[in-house]
């Protein structure tokens, strides 16, 4: 299995008719996942067409579901529309919202998220680069394609990846399917200082996946999701994990390109991170190039076979 | 975005939160028309920088301290001559410190006691905190290590707002009585407002006091916004100071680019933030020293990367170069076409290390090798970072 997301998934894409949001669409069929719907209010009725694939447009989120039955939406809104894209979501009951949107006002998510409380739908991003669930053909088709990642550099298996970072996460990736090591979902949890799921949101579900055998924790300066999660998992977590913290070299109160990687003060640094990570049992990544490998050491350590 | 002392206390009082009354120059020919706008008596003279820790900085020329206090209007006239125009250092500018174009002359009123109250965000509730103790004009960080039973915090339910009950068990905490009492309890909900309204990132003011005769004021003010929101705010935006930028970071911006000017001679360009800040990251751990923080986007275009290189290299610190792109989704050839085009653009001399990886890689390093260019290829992170701290060494 996997999490969140399974290769069946039908998804819909909000935003679908701009120049984003319908690029990743057309990469998302062309992995083979289930895009069934777009949404752009004022097209409902057209098709968006690529090659063999004429996905229905739709006006609204609801509208979308209940024609399609899709369970989750991506959102490639612009960043003033795209907290009402979210609750449109939570409206139409889906599971799951995906926010790739960058650049969401603060006080915007702070409102969504209080309105998501209690509700069923979880909302990953927003400033996220989405979430993969690798398929079986030929780089990793077939499988649940979200949001931006490059899908062909994956590799079906048992590797749950969980970071805030794009990029980061496919430099973790990359090393893994490199290695011969597959993934049972990678999932980019955003750079904002307010999302939806966390770190340890996404660590209690693999830890209850049976799939997947081992996890790699990325994350950076700011905040305290990774130092929760990572004392969640001394406590709860018998798989190995592998972590990494981005910023060790950023200086005091500087915002590092994401909203949310700012040092606020001593205890959400790289290194008291990094501190908290080996106290925890955490093999940690000494360098980015060294993600993959520290997963290995710790597998090994633990007895626990990755491929 | 942050803006000026005096700019936040304009802010303060169109919401309803008492400041000492004060007026702004910024030519020493000003000085006279401002201090005219105050009573006389002891009168403070103030800095206007973007920085912390104003008081016990010290100017480039040797005058000690960016906050004074004055016994009358004539010695603060003459005291923000030696202020206006001259740079002043603190542990917050860094050691080049920063011109002081604006004096703001206040009231110096009588304190009784002094307090701290702030507002921002709650990481981990995701839901705003005022934040407020008995120890005003101290480092908060400090009071939160030292003695946390002086440190009391309210989460606000966005839901609701700031409710009447929560602001009243902050009152009472911080020990306020009778006037005392019922004007902190407005200037606080008054602040709260202005937070929310403006889309305010954080709102600090330290000291908050109170006077003798019952008042409760706001002695400092420190606020910043979330960018991100600026959009629906253009009265915040026209209150940017681009003197208080660097010229290298305001010229990033205009290019989509996020870039952080640090004190180190090897520069990055690398594309994702996470990325980014863990090339900075390799480079140190491998012994040498990032020049800067530097994010291209997803995309890296070749526009992009000729306006990054130009940018880099007006850095007369940086010895070396190091490009970091993952071309997940873009084409790693036309990234390297984009790298090969912006280095003989800017006639590139510098030593410039260059890792790629990701889709059609094979293509993008035949291109790189085929340039003619004196550039060096790594293959993995480790690898790039190693050589080009050999390469400056």
């Amino acid at each position: 299995m996997s999490i969140l997301i399974t290769p069946e998934t039908k998804i819909i894409v909000q935003g679908i008719t701009g120049d984003f949001g319908g690029r990743h669409a057309k990469l998302s069929l062309d992995y083979g996942t289930h895009v069934v719907a777009g949404v752009t209010p004022g097209k409902g009725c057209q098709f968006f067409e690529h090659g063999t694939h004429k996905v229905p447009i739709f006006n609204s989120v609801t509208d979308a579901a209940k024609a399609t039955g899709a369970t989750v939406s991506v959102i490639f809104v612009p960043p003033p529309f795209a907290a009402d894209a979210i609750l449109e979501c939570v409206d139409a009951g889906l599971d799951l919202a995906v926010a790739i949107t960058e650049g969401i006002p603060i006080k915007d998510m702070i409102r969504v998220k209080r309105a998501m409380q209690g509700g069923k739908t979880r909302l990953l991003g927003p400033n996220c680069p989405g979430i993969v669930t690798p398929g079986t053909g030929k780089d990793s088709f077939g499988g649940c394609r979200i949001g931006i990642a490059p899908g062909y550099i994956h590799k079906k298996g048992h590797v749950g990846v969980v970071s805030r970072s794009g990029t980061l996460t496919y430099e973790a990736v990359f090393q893994l399917t490199s290695k011969n090591i597959g993934q049972t979902t990678c999932v980019g949890i955003g750079g904002d200082p307010v999302n939806g799921t966390n770190h340890l949101d996404i660590i209690k579900l693999f830890n209850a996946d049976p799939e997947t055998h081992g996890i790699i924790l990325i994350g950076e300066i700011g905040g305290n999701a990774e130092v929760e999660a990572a004392r969640w998992i001394k406590a709860n977590c018998q798989k190995p994990v592998a972590g990494f913290i981005a910023g060790a070299t950023a200086p005091a109160g500087r915002r590092m390109g994401h909203a949310g990687a700012i040092v606020g003060g001593t205890e959400d640094t790289a290194a008291a991170k990094i501190a908290v990570f080996k106290e925890c049992g955490i093999e940690v990544a000494v360098t980015p190039s060294d993600m993959a490998d520290a997963l290995l050491r710790a597998a090994k350590a633990k007895g626990v076979t990755l491929t | 975005m942050n803006i000026h002392e005096y700019q936040a206390k304009a802010l303060f009082e169109k919401y309803g939160v008492p400041v000492p009354k004060g007026a702004v120059a910024t030519t020493p020919e000003e000085f006279i028309n401002a201090l005219a706008q105050l009573p006389e008596g002891p009168t403070m003279v103030k800095s206007q920088i973007h920085a912390g820790g104003r008081g016990k900085g010290t100017f480039t020329d040797g005058y000690k301290g960016g906050v004074k206090f004055c016994k009358t209007k004539a010695d603060a006239k003459e005291i923000a001559g030696k202020m206006l125009g001259n740079t002043l250092v603190t542990v917050q500018t860094g050691p080049a410190g920063r011109k002081v174009q604006t004096i703001y002359f206040t009231v110096a009123s009588d304190i009784k006691k002094e307090y701290y109250l702030a507002i921002l965000l709650d990481r981990a509730s995701s839901k705003p905190v005022i934040v407020a103790s008995t120890e005003g004009g101290v480092e908060i960080e400090k009071v939160a290590h030292e003695t946390p039973e002086k440190l009391f915090k309210i989460i606000v339910d966005p839901a609701y707002g700031l409710a009447d009950f929560q602001v009243r068990d902050l009152i009472f905490k911080l020990g306020f009585a009778g006037a005392e009492a019922k004007n902190a309890a407005k200037l606080i909900r008054n602040l709260y407002n202005a937070f929310w309204d403006t889309d305010a990132a954080m709102i600090e003011v330290n000291p908050l006091i109170t006077t003798p005769t019952g008042e409760v004021l706001a002695l400092d003010a420190k606020v910043s916004f979330d960018s991100n929101a600026l959009y629906r705010h253009p009265e915040i935006v026209a209150l940017r100071d681009l003197n208080e930028e660097d010229p290298k970071e305001i010229e990033a911006s205009k290019h989509s680019l996020s870039y952080i000017a640090l004190d180190g001679n090897i520069a990055c360009l690398v594309n994702g933030a996470g990325l980014a800040m863990s090339t900075m990251d390799i480079i140190q751990h491998f012994g040498g020293t990032p020049a800067n923080f530097l994010d291209v986007g997803g995309g890296a275009s070749k526009d992009q990367v000729i306006a990054a290189f130009k940018i880099i290299l007006g850095d007369k610190n940086v010895k070396g170069i190091l490009v970091n792109i993952f071309g997940g989704i873009m084409d790693c050839n036309v990234i390297a076409t984009g790298i090969v085009a912006a280095v003989k653009e800017v006639g590139l001399k510098l030593p410039l290390v260059v890792r790629l990886e990701g889709n059609n890689v094979a293509a993008g390093k035949a291109t790189l090798a085929a340039s003619g260019l004196a550039l060096v290829s790594g293959d993995t992170m480790a690898d790039a970072a190693q050589k080009i701290v050999k390469l400056v060494a």
